[in-house]
């Protein structure tokens, strides 16, 4: 494969939305969990609860600056490196990312100001409502773009006029089909996301030796939310998958690694697919699993990929190795989570405790919502391919005129950037656990520090 | 011209898009302009600087977003011409962007050993993404040109935008800080305020000598006469605002908003001269607004969204400004 300016194109926006979703996938729920926090503490006056806010609004305020700023770039991106894609379907696009802008980024842009440093210059009631209003922010942004990416995924309520895209019915262009499946399944994943960084975090300063109260609340926050969450996400999951066999059965295939439409297919667990032999190498398979899963019986048909071929030798189906491994990632780290987080129920609810391997098992795991989510995505993007936007755009057909020079040196640049940023973001995620796990429940009690504020404190 | 939706829409968004940089470049350009003059700053007056800002800044670049975002989703057309044209001025903005955006939130959680580098980062990525900005302006107003003369008068609007943010950095400081750094900002304006006059010059005079359709629609009477209070009036706020820095910080504080508002009164009008030199094309002497813009169906819906929300979004901004009104004080999370 050559280094043309299409692949390092498409490169760079892989690599600029990989970036941009690990922070959104934590703001999203971690606005709720802040809302969480404070209800806790205005119902039960315990400022255990605000001190676990005053800590993970930090982390908030970090991921929601990272968020916003790679956001921007993606912003930018349509028009620099895929100018075709809004020419040919801008009159879908536009409105959709408009209303996004319109009702979700300054919502949250606006009250993460109060949320963040007005906790002394508004009512508490107010200050919740700003709380309230950013994590509502957040998830209304979420609503758009994923409507946005499941109609380029599924797209209905259009019609082709003189090459352009031009909706008929914008309720079907919001509500196309794998909508609210894509929907439902990112918004768990990113409380699963956050359920697994507070617990982790939690575990790490556990493991430093904070005893705190304020560790305690947001470790079984994390631990509970997680463990009811993922049961969820695996029947959600299970439902998205069945409606991709419906609208994206190539994808399917890919996922599945099935080359021939066929019954009775095995649930291939291990196996180099070989694109050129067209077979899977080295397979290890459970008889019939496929089917049973997409099917519900075992001679169950399924997709196969040689239906994807045209007739002068074209490939119309996705590249196979990686969404058959992005899948299997994301399945499999969606299985140690379940494990883990009913383990942890187990241990820290019923029992009390926290083992320490157990915690140490935690630590790892802060990040397991990042891998699951990436490797969802890498899924079901890739295995998009060759469409843009399935049946109307391809990828090819969108890229601008830039030189490959340049995109060469911008991604570069990138993606220096983007390592050197990460690795900023977990060192002071660990530099904040460490000095909050020293402090412990010596830190000042919020709001009555150097001047009481109209805030209900405890004990007054 | 007759009057239908597909001949009114256009305009009214080519009117939002304008509104929309407009509110950037005069909200944006204030906290750009506060890191732009952390070059000039002690570390103990950067904190106070931060904390000027800290509430806003991110609602402030949401107007860009709003910006590019109308350009994209209203003339869909003109967004990958103009974005691919100015292919790498757009990657450096958004790399000092990036950058600055991080810088903030990471200089006040960081060790404080690494304070100094994320200071250092927060200053670099402004001035990075100020200079794009006005780098971007130059080649825009030449008509997108790649010729050396044009990549030279991008260079001057380039160091110029820089000055004006800078010196609309130091007119915000004016408002929110008091004593030996109140003070500081003063000179920072009256510094900076020279640099400003100097690059709108420059624009004025370069974007009627650029193209003869826009020299015609400025130098042809009545036009010339109803123009004219244009520069006038921009050139009397810069004299005025230029002698109130010799009697800032006045007593009792009074007028400290003063200087900030006239700013924005000459980043209006400059504004307005360029609309009008530009009208109606949005890539310069190539492709009008009309030529440019999407589906009227699409149109429609996105105006009956902002119609609605605009208003409670400008509504809810003033709230926050007003929350955090007056001088700033420390900045903190609780």
């Amino acid at each position: 494969m050559e280094l043309d300016a299409y692949l390092l194109s498409r490169i760079q926006f892989a690599a600029n939305i990989s970036f941009h979703i690990l922070f959104p996938t934590i703001t999203i729920a971690l606005g709720w969990v802040l809302l969480f926090f404070k209800l806790r503490y205005a119902r039960t006056s315990d400022v255990a609860w605000m001190r676990a806010y005053f800590f993970w609004v930090k982390a908030f305020a970090l991921s929601f600056a990272l968020g916003v700023v790679s956001g921007v770039t993606m912003s930018f991106q349509f028009g620099t490196n895929w100018p075709g894609y809004m020419e040919r379907v801008g009159n879908i696009a536009g409105p959709l990312l408009a209303y996004e802008v319109l009702t979700a980024f300054f919502l949250e842009a606006v009250f993460l100001g109060i949320m963040l440093f007005g906790f002394r210059r508004v009512s508490n009631r107010t200050h919740t409502l700003a709380t309230f209003l950013v994590a509502f922010g957040t998830t209304m942004s979420a609503v758009w773009i994923l409507a946005l990416n499941s109609w380029m995924q599924t797209p209905a309520g259009f019609e082709m006029r003189d090459g352009v895209a031009h909706a008929t019915s914008w309720w079907e262009v919001v509500f196309n089909p794998s909508f609210p499946y894509r929907l439902i399944h990112m918004l768990l994943a990113s409380g699963l996301t956050v359920a697994f960084l507070i617990a982790g975090l939690s575990a790490l300063r556990w493991l430093i030796g904070d005893r705190s109260e304020a560790m305690w609340k947001a470790l079984r926050t994390g631990i509970g939310a997680a463990a009811i969450l993922i049961p969820i996400q695996v029947f959600v999951g299970d439902q998205h998958g069945l409606n991709t066999l419906e609208h994206q059965p190539a994808k399917v295939a890919a996922m599945e690694a099935n080359w021939e439409t066929r019954g009775n297919v095995p649930l291939v667990l291990f196996a180099w697919p070989d694109e050129e032999a067209r077979e899977n190498h080295f397979e290890i398979a459970i008889p019939n699993g496929a089917s049973l899963i997409l099917r519900h019986s075992l001679d169950g048909e399924v997709p196969g990929l040689n239906d994807y071929i045209a007739e002068d030798g074209t490939v119309l189906h996705p590249p196979v190795a990686p969404v058959f491994w992005g899948f299997r990632i994301m399945v499999g780290t969606g299985v140690l989570m379940l494990l883990i987080s009913w383990a942890g129920v187990w241990f820290v609810f019923r029992r009390g405790v926290l083992p320490k391997p157990l915690a140490l098992l935690l630590v790892p795991m802060a990040l397991s919502g990042w891998v699951a989510t990436l490797a969802g995505w890498y899924t079901t993007e890739i295995g998009r391919q060759p469409w843009l936007v399935t049946g109307v755009l391809t990828t090819k057909e969108a890229l601008g005129p830039v030189p490959a020079g340049h995109v060469g040196f911008t991604l570069a640049v990138y993606l220096i950037l983007y390592a050197l940023l990460l690795i900023a973001y977990l060192a002071t995620l660990v530099f904040l656990a460490g000095k909050a796990a020293k402090e412990g429940d010596d830190t000042p009690v919020p709001g009555v520090e150097d001047k009481p504020l109209t805030q209900p404190v405890a004990g007054e | 011209m007759t009057i239908d939706w597909p001949t009114l829409l256009p305009l009214v968004f080519a009117g939002l898009m304008g509104l929309a940089i407009l509110i950037y470049v005069i909200l944006d350009g204030f906290d750009l302009g506060i890191g732009i003059l952390f070059a000039a700053a002690t570390d103990d007056e950067k904190d106070a600087m931060i904390a000027g800002i800290g509430p806003f800044w991110d609602a402030n670049e949401t107007w860009l977003v709003l910006a590019v975002g109308l350009l994209l989703v209203a003339f869909p057309i003109a967004h990958g011409t103009i974005l691919t044209a100015l292919y790498l001025p757009v990657f450096a903005l958004l790399f000092g962007l990036i950058l600055r955006g991080v810088a903030f939130d990471f200089r006040a959680k960081v060790p404080p050993h690494r304070k100094r580098r994320w200071n250092a980062s927060f200053f670099a990525g402004s001035l990075i993404a100020s200079l794009a900005q006005g780098y971007m302006l130059g080649v825009y107003v030449l008509g997108l040109d790649t010729g050396w003369a044009a990549v030279a008068f991008g260079a001057l609007v380039a160091l110029c935008l820089a000055a004006s943010y800078a010196a609309m950095g130091a007119a915000w400081l004016i408002y929110k800080s008091e004593g030996e750094l109140q003070e500081k900002a003063v000179r920072w304006l009256r510094y900076a305020l020279v640099f400003t006059a100097l690059g709108m010059a420059a624009v004025s005079l370069a974007t009627p000598f650029a193209s003869p359709r826009i020299f015609d629609k400025w130098f042809v009477l009545p036009q010339f006469f109803w123009l004219l209070p244009l520069p006038v009036v921009s050139g009397a706020l810069f004299l005025g605002l230029f002698l109130l820095t010799f009697r800032l910080p006045a007593p009792g504080d009074r007028h400290a908003l003063t200087p900030f508002l006239i700013l924005a009164a000459i980043f209006a009008l400059g504004f307005a001269g360029l609309a009008y030199s530009f009208y109606p094309f949005v890539v310069p002497d190539s492709m009008t607004i009309w030529e440019a813009a999407a589906a009227p169906e699409s149109l429609g819906i996105i105006l009956v969204g902002t119609a609605f929300v605009l208003p409670v979004i400008i509504g809810y901004s003033f709230y926050a400004y007003r929350v955090f009104g007056g001088k700033a004080g420390e900045l903190r999370y609780d």
